[in-house]
């Protein structure tokens, strides 16, 4: 650390409505990642407001932004961040644990997403004996376990083959389409970006670049 | 997160790092130990003096003794008046000192030293007094055969250990090896002949020390067994007991008797020791300093466990004091392992955070961590404590009987011990958990989060 203030994300304006599916794009550093924690209520701003839905996240105490995180968000990462001393299925169950669900309750819920991402067969199983694309799609059921509004995705296909990694993006595209979540999907590949977002939002040196509908989707789609 | 789930995940974190945090939960259980062993030895010691003390029934007695008599002037009573000014203590002392408020009953503490006549065998041996106040009592738990018929009755109550010498079995084996009511069965009902020197004063009124001493014997049957000698206060231990009231009315020649016609002051024979029997060991002080205003001396068995209590008060602070350190050490061992944990498990924390849980989930956590191994190393470590105070106890019981002492239970774990011992365990641990747990709760989720 530097005594130079970095100011990784500034002076974004940005409105993302209920059931989009928007990426932000942008080199390494460009401050991609640091927007979606606010936006995840894992970091607060210096200054500045994140409102999701009527709560600002800026003005939330510490305990208020677990509540947020526990039900209004699901996140994956490019390392999936599974724990890998628990099975697949104790993974998946962890955020009802802290959410207070019911114990009865918590097998059906957990074995439902888990069968949402195609892993129903492998509950028992550790994470280290599972692949790439199988990780991310268990990360993907502990993201939606709790049904939350926004699914927030950091480079969820960086550590896959292409193969895999389509399998995945595809996943996320049906929570989107089916589920109606939000989903923000961070990336530095624009043309994973440009395949599936329907909005493309560019960042460099904390700024916000450019923000467009993503035309090459809309002509896919037709 | 519900406190079944902390418990849950806490335990299955102790699982994963067994090594480690079994290690550190032996440490505690060597602090608890150390507590426990010293603890349970100090009150067992404790407990042991005490019990002697009060199974010798004498919690309740004042020995009254005479000024006159310099064998127990002790430094404390050297003020007050001169032995030779000081009054005698005879008959008429007693009866001043039995009409004390509190005292029961006072009455001389005669024995002698003399012949007994069992099977055609002679026998050397203390023989004493015991007032029929005492049947009942403490003193007298385990005793075979019955009490004294009457206060008057020629009847015997004898020690084990002098019923043993009857039999023939004498120094064959120590005190604590003889059964009562084996050596009591063959014994019981038995005549045995006391020989004794009858005192007898020649002329009423005449020249006031001269008396004669005739010998005589006296027929006595054998009713009762028993394990100790209930009134030895630091006197020469008794092992045959007569009837108090029959012992006054033999008159037997007193030790000191000889000495005491050198300066006698009147013609009633004084008594060397008077026992007062006082309503309850509360009131033994206050009759204590009345019978000191009479001019006489005093002793208590109160006088001397005060000391002991004290002596025992200071012994217990400094086991505490060592026993707190070892578990000092180990609580010091809990923080190190959980904050290493911390540190090995900061990846896992950024998780939890990230899907939802709050800071108090983390910090109850390892709350719930650190007082686990605090539970357990407080069982493990009670019960290790108790097993190291049953090695030294072994240990001593082998050095005692080596030099000829009698082995002993020198140690006690009460229930208010093992459950203190265990809460103190957990208490400590939770306290030790308190700095790791708000490190963990306070810790930045997208610092723990960062790709390494």
């Amino acid at each position: 650390m530097g005594s130079a203030t970095i100011r990784a994300v500034d002076g974004i304006t940005l409105e993302i409505r209920a059931g989009e599916f928007v990426a932000l794009l942008g080199a390494s550093g460009s401050g991609k990642s640091s927007l979606l924690n606010l936006i995840a209520g894992l970091d607060s701003p210096t200054s500045g407001s994140v409102r999701s839905g009527d709560q600002d996240l800026a003005q939330l105490s510490r305990e208020a932004l677990a509540k947020y995180r526990r039900h209004t968000v699901g996140m994956v990462f490019q390392s999936f961040n599974l724990i890998p001393s628990m099975t697949v299925l104790e993974n998946v169950e962890l955020p009802l644990r802290f959410a207070e669900v019911e114990r009865s309750k918590r097998g059906t819920m957990a074995s439902g997403a888990l069968e949402r991402v195609g892993l129903a067969g492998r509950l028992r199983h550790r994470p280290i004996e599972l692949s790439g694309g199988e990780q991310q799609r268990v990360a993907l059921a502990r993201a939606l376990v709790n049904q939350p509004k926004i699914l927030l995705a950091d480079e969820p296909t960086g550590n896959l083959d292409s193969r895999t990694g389509t399998e995945v993006m595809q996943l996320i595209q049906t929570l989107n389409q089916s589920l109606k979540m939000t989903v923000v999907l961070v990336t530095h590949e624009a043309a994973l970006a440009e395949k599936y977002a329907g909005r493309l939002i560019f960042l460099a040196d904390g700024k916000l670049v450019s923000d467009q509908p993503n035309t090459a989707k809309a002509r896919g789609d037709a | 997160m519900k406190l079944y789930d902390s418990v849950e995940l806490a335990a299955r974190n102790l699982r994963e790092s067994v090594l480690r945090n079994a290690l550190t939960t032996l440490g505690i259980s060597v602090g608890v130990a150390s507590l426990v062993a010293m603890l349970s030895l100090g009150i067992g010691l404790q407990q042991l003096f005490s019990q002697r003390l009060h199974s010798s029934g004498l919690f309740d007695r004042v020995m009254v003794t005479s000024r006159r008599d310099l064998r127990f002037n002790r430094e404390q009573e050297r003020n007050g008046p001169a032995p030779a000014d000081s009054p005698d203590l005879d008959e008429a002392a007693r009866q001043n000192i039995a009409s004390i408020p509190g005292v029961v009953e006072a009455y001389p503490d005669l024995r002698f030293i003399t012949e007994l006549r069992f099977d055609d065998k002679a026998h050397l041996t203390m023989v004493s007094g015991m007032t029929l106040s005492q049947k009942g009592g403490d003193s007298l738990a385990g005793m075979q055969g019955s009490f004294f018929s009457s206060g008057e009755a020629h009847e015997v109550i004898v020690q084990k250990s002098f019923a043993d010498e009857l039999l023939g079995k004498a120094h064959a084996r120590g005190p604590d090896e003889i059964n009562v009511a084996e050596v009591a069965k063959p014994v019981l009902g038995r005549r045995i002949i006391m020989r004794y020197a009858e005192r007898e004063s020649s002329t009423a009124g005449g020249d006031s020390a001269s008396y004669s001493v005739i010998s005589r014997e006296l027929p006595l049957t054998i009713v009762g067994v028993t394990d100790l000698d209930p009134d030895n206060l630091g006197g020469a231990q008794a092992r045959v007991f007569l009837p108090q009231k029959l012992l006054e009315s033999l008159h037997a020649m007193q030790a000191y008797d000889f000495r005491d016609s050198t300066r006698a002051t009147s013609a009633q024979p004084s008594y060397s020791r008077v026992i007062a029997r006082v309503n309850g060991a509360g009131k033994v002080d206050s009759v204590e300093q009345a019978i000191k205003k009479l001019g006489f001396n005093t002793f208590s068995i109160l006088d001397a466990s005060k000391g002991l209590q004290t002596v025992f008060r200071i012994v217990d602070s400094f086991l505490l004091v060592f026993g707190s350190l070892a578990l000092t050490v180990a609580c010091i061992g809990i923080i190190n392992t959980l904050v290493m944990a911390i540190l090995e498990r900061r990846r896992e924390i950024g998780i939890m955070k990230a899907i939802g849980a709050s800071d108090g989930d983390l910090r109850n956590l390892f709350f719930a961590e650190a007082g686990a191994m605090g539970l357990l190393g407080g069982i493990f470590g009670t019960l290790l404590g108790w097993l190291i105070g049953r090695a030294i106890n072994l240990g001593t019981n082998i050095y005692f009987r080596s030099i000829g002492i009698p082995a002993e239970k020198i140690l006690a774990v009460p229930w208010w011990l093992v459950s203190a011992a265990i809460g103190v365990a957990l208490v400590v641990s939770l306290v030790s958990g308190l700095y790791p747990a708000s490190r963990a709760a306070k810790l930045d989720p997208v610092q723990a989060l960062r790709y390494e």
